[in-house]
């Protein structure tokens, strides 16, 4: 079942004209970055940029070099360290705030004025509160992640039919019955939601991190792939840094689709038909 | 009495346009995998100025055939002819959706970013025949005329249900088509609210004579519409019973609590809950 | 009926305004409101200037930054009443109004025509699929080397940022209209061009202004992480070169502005919203009936 699935997405219209478009766009960017080699013309802007193919080639050289992987573990441990915060502290917060009306008045204005300030914005202050370099950017990346569940938290458990909290009392449930089976259960599409948002931003949060870090000269936070591409830019070496976000993009989207599935997973109920 | 009634529509006949038939149709979703038959060898004739009711259980396919006849999907085989003009057959097996064929939909698609006449003057704008003056001139009467005034300029979010689908009623009007395709519009209604626009609906009609094709699954409302019931058999989709209602127009309310009334819906019952057991059984999802 | 519905519309302008500020009132809320934000602000003066917490200390205070935000004669150089405050603001408002102005323009018409046009979905969707989880601050070098100078390279990251969002959004916003609504622009007749003009742009204007929403946000958090990283002037720039230059009060000025910025600006891309979207207003200040 799943194979014929698979095999007839393959061999869909929809799935060659896409193949066809991206083909197109490498070819587009590999004769844009290659012309000046062969016609002594630059193009604007791609002509400046490393071809694929010399991406490729370079990508190969670095697939053995352990530095290379050592990026990706240290970026992945910092999305996972302050996604996990984020989702720790997030979800009690947002349900909190759903279930009790005096917390939700009070706090909620508070978080609402810190909002609007980007999470970037933190990264000064951030480095001054925290000991380690490592922890502020886990703070940062967390702050990142912190204000979408919450949102997504709060908007789903105030969007709860009113009628499934009325049956459940009508059947003799306590209130702690109702936060556990009702409550819960009902937030958990939106918390799945938001946790899916807030890993991209998470993911764009440890990049910039990264990256501030490395390139304001603070130093001690090294690795990561955020600071991969940095380094590449700083030493010049141009294909690496498409290495580098091609890398990052992999990497987000594979977290991105590992949440979806488990997400999936844990609401059945959504899957009709 | 049936036959004072047929040489009645016989008459009409010859000066109402949007008689409709259906000859042959089958429908067949998705003939290459699980090939669902929706619509089996269904032939219908419905004369111009009729009322024609077609009433099935939820999902057996009466929706296909009124797409089928709008011309928003096409069919696998037979024809389907508007007053002798082929709609969709051999050889053009999707009709082009036209101002002759006006469907009204099942959850109503006034456009809510348009004031009600806005939306009323929509077809004759976009057609562009008539002056801007003229169109909305005639939009504000007929609005009037359907007991709509007043509400001109609110959006169709700020009236009534009920009123909302009187505006998608006069909206189709406007453009004098030959045929109304209606999709079970009162399906979201309660029925208070459902014999005030019955007896609406009525009074449009005898103002202006067009042939009605109503889909839906109230047979109170079937029998006190329609001058025919097109009783269909469930999924797929086939004409089972035809019941002619014999009570003669104008009606008004008075008309639910006549014997006859009684008799014919005695007469359909039975077939219906057949079909709605057959439907229900085979597990069939509303749609 | 009709009488109900007319005055209902009428109400819904300063009266249900006014209605609502003074239910507002009755309510606890504006005073439970007061006594969070107090909560805050007393944590942070207690906490950072009087019982000085370890790694607090640090830290900028809340009568440090207040008295520094409201000089006349700042020690660190910056405040209300210095013109360079004003100039960093401008330039950072000018980055985002020249980089949002460009992702809307060109964001929303590809939206339209993603959501659309199937064949223009197959062929272009998947090529914006593959570059869109590429985080936007992953694009900054790239961005200095393919384009000269230090302002464009910020700008580039801005629009990016900016025009995922609103082409994204708007594309969904296509999809998400009923096929009822274009079905009958067919029925009654309007041709290709009509129905998109008619059904298409207004059905999907909803989705557009919460794509526009995101996108406001998303600019300002790229741009003050380009302003960061490159660039002169700007609010992202003055909080960085605070942090290297050890003037930790500014940093705090810096956040709050561009708090207050982003909050300003997102206000106004949802009062656009509002006003170009009257039936939806009027629509929801009735409530459903």
């Amino acid at each position: 079942m799943n194979i014929t699935k698979l095999k007839d997405k393959i061999l869909s219209r929809a799935f060659f004209r896409g193949v066809i478009a991206i083909s197109i766009f490498l070819i587009i960017w590999e004769v844009g970055a290659r012309f000046e080699s062969w016609y002594g013309y630059r193009v604007p802007w791609i002509g400046l940029i490393p071809a694929p193919t010399a991406v490729f080639e370079s990508w190969g050289g670095l697939i053995g070099d352990p530095s290379y992987w050592m990026s990706w573990q240290m970026s992945f441990m910092r999305v996972l360290g302050g996604f996990f915060a984020a989702m720790i502290l997030g979800i009690p917060f947002g349900l909190f705030m759903a279930v009790n009306r005096t917390f939700h008045d009070t706090a909620f204005p508070t978080f609402e004025i810190l909002r609007p300030i980007p999470p970037l914005a933190w990264v000064p202050a951030s480095i001054i509160f925290w000991p380690t370099a490592e922890l502020s950017i886990a703070f940062v990346t967390f702050l990142g992640a912190f204000y979408t569940i919450v949102i997504n938290v709060l908007g789903g458990a105030k969007s709860i039919n009113k009628q499934y909290l009325q049956a459940a009392q009508s059947m003799g449930a306590s209130q702690w019955d109702i936060f556990r089976r009702v409550v819960l259960p009902a937030t958990l599409p939106s918390i799945v939601v938001g946790s899916a948002v807030g890993m991209g931003i998470t993911w764009e949060v440890v990049v910039a991190a990264e990256m501030i870090s490395g390139g304001g000269g603070s130093g001690g936070a090294g690795g990561g792939l955020g600071f991969f591409i940095w380094n590449s830019y700083v030493g010049g070496s141009y294909e690496q840094i498409v290495v580098g976000m091609i890398s990052i993009g992999i990497a987000g989207y594979f977290s991105s689709e590992m949440l979806r599935n488990l997400g999936g997973f844990l609401t059945p109920w959504l899957k009709t038909r | 009495m049936s036959a004072t009634m047929n040489a009645d529509t016989n008459s009409q006949k010859s000066v109402i346009k949007g008689a409709i038939r259906i000859e042959d149709v089958v429908k067949v979703y998705d003939p290459d995998g699980a090939a669902v038959m929706a619509v089996d060898h269904c032939s219908i004739d419905i004369p111009g100025g009729e009322i024609c009711m077609i009433v099935g259980p939820s999902g057996c396919g009466k929706t296909t055939l009124l797409n089928a006849i709008a011309g928003f999907h096409g069919i696998t085989s037979g024809e389907i002819y508007l007053d002798n003009e082929l709609l969709c057959g051999p050889g053009k097996m999707q009709a082009e959706p036209g101002s002759d064929r006006i469907v009204v939909f099942q959850n109503g698609a006034l456009f809510p970013w348009k004031s009600n006449l806005e939306n009323v003057v929509f077809g004759p704008m976009m057609e562009g025949k008539l002056s801007k003056e003229v169109i909305y001139d005639k939009a504000i009467k007929m609005m009037a005329d359907a007991g709509l005034g007043g509400t001109e300029h609110s959006f169709p979010g700020e009236v009534s249900s009920g009123l909302r689908r009187r505006v998608e009623i006069v909206r189709a009007l406007m453009l004098e088509p030959k045929v109304l395709l209606f999709d079970e519009p009162y399906r979201a209604l309660d029925s208070l609210t459902k014999s005030v626009m019955h007896e609406a609906l009525l009074d449009i009609y005898y103002k202006n004579k067009v042939t009605i094709f109503f889909i839906t699954h109230d047979l109170e409302e079937a029998i006190f519409l329609g001058h025919r019931l097109i009783i269909m058999s469930s999924r797929p989709c086939k004409p089972k019973k035809i019941v002619e209602v014999d009570i003669p127009h104008p009606r008004d309310y008075s008309v639910l609590t006549s014997p006859r009334f009684r008799e014919l819906m005695e007469e359909a019952k039975g077939v219906v809950n057949e079909e709605a057991k057959k439907a229900f059984e085979a597990g069939e999802k509303e749609g | 009926m009709n009488n109900a519905s007319l005055q209902a519309s009428e109400m819904t302008g300063m009266a249900l305004t006014m209605y609502r500020i003074s239910t507002w009132f009755k309510s606890p809320k504006p005073y439970l409101m007061l006594f969070g934000v107090g909560f805050l602000l007393t944590i942070w003066y207690l906490f950072v200037e009087v019982w000085q917490l370890p790694r607090f200390e640090d830290m900028p205070g809340l009568t440090e930054v207040v008295t520094e935000y409201f000089s006349p004669d700042p020690i660190y150089g910056l405040s209300v009443y210095t013109p360079e405050y004003y100039q960093h603001i401008g330039i950072s408002l000018r980055r985002i109004a020249y980089a949002f102005f460009l992702a809307t323009v060109l964001g929303v018409p590809l939206g339209l025509f993603l959501g659309w046009s199937k064949k223009f979905h197959e062929f272009i969707f998947p090529l914006f699929e593959v570059l869109r989880p590429i985080p936007i601050l992953a694009w900054v070098p790239l961005a200095i080397i393919m384009f000269s100078g230090s302002e464009t390279p910020v700008i580039f990251l801005t629009f990016l940022a900016s025009f995922f969002a609103t082409t994204l959004n708007t594309m969904l916003g296509v999809q998400s209209i009923d096929e009822s609504y274009t079905r009958a622009a067919r029925c009654l007749g309007a041709n290709g061009w009509q129905t998109f003009r008619h059904v298409i742009v207004p059905g999907a204007m909803p989705y557009i202004f919460t794509g526009l929403q995101i996108s406001i946000g998303v600019a300002w958090f790229s741009l003050v992480a380009g302003e960061m990283v490159s660039g002169q002037f700007g609010l992202g720039y003055v909080i960085n070169t605070a942090y290297t230059m050890v003037t930790y009060p500014t940093i705090v000025i810096g956040m709050i502005t561009l708090g207050v910025t982003g909050f300003i600006t997102s206000t106004m891309v949802r009062m656009a919203g509002d006003f170009m979207m009257q039936w939806r207003v009027r629509e929801l200040a009735l409530g459903d009936n």
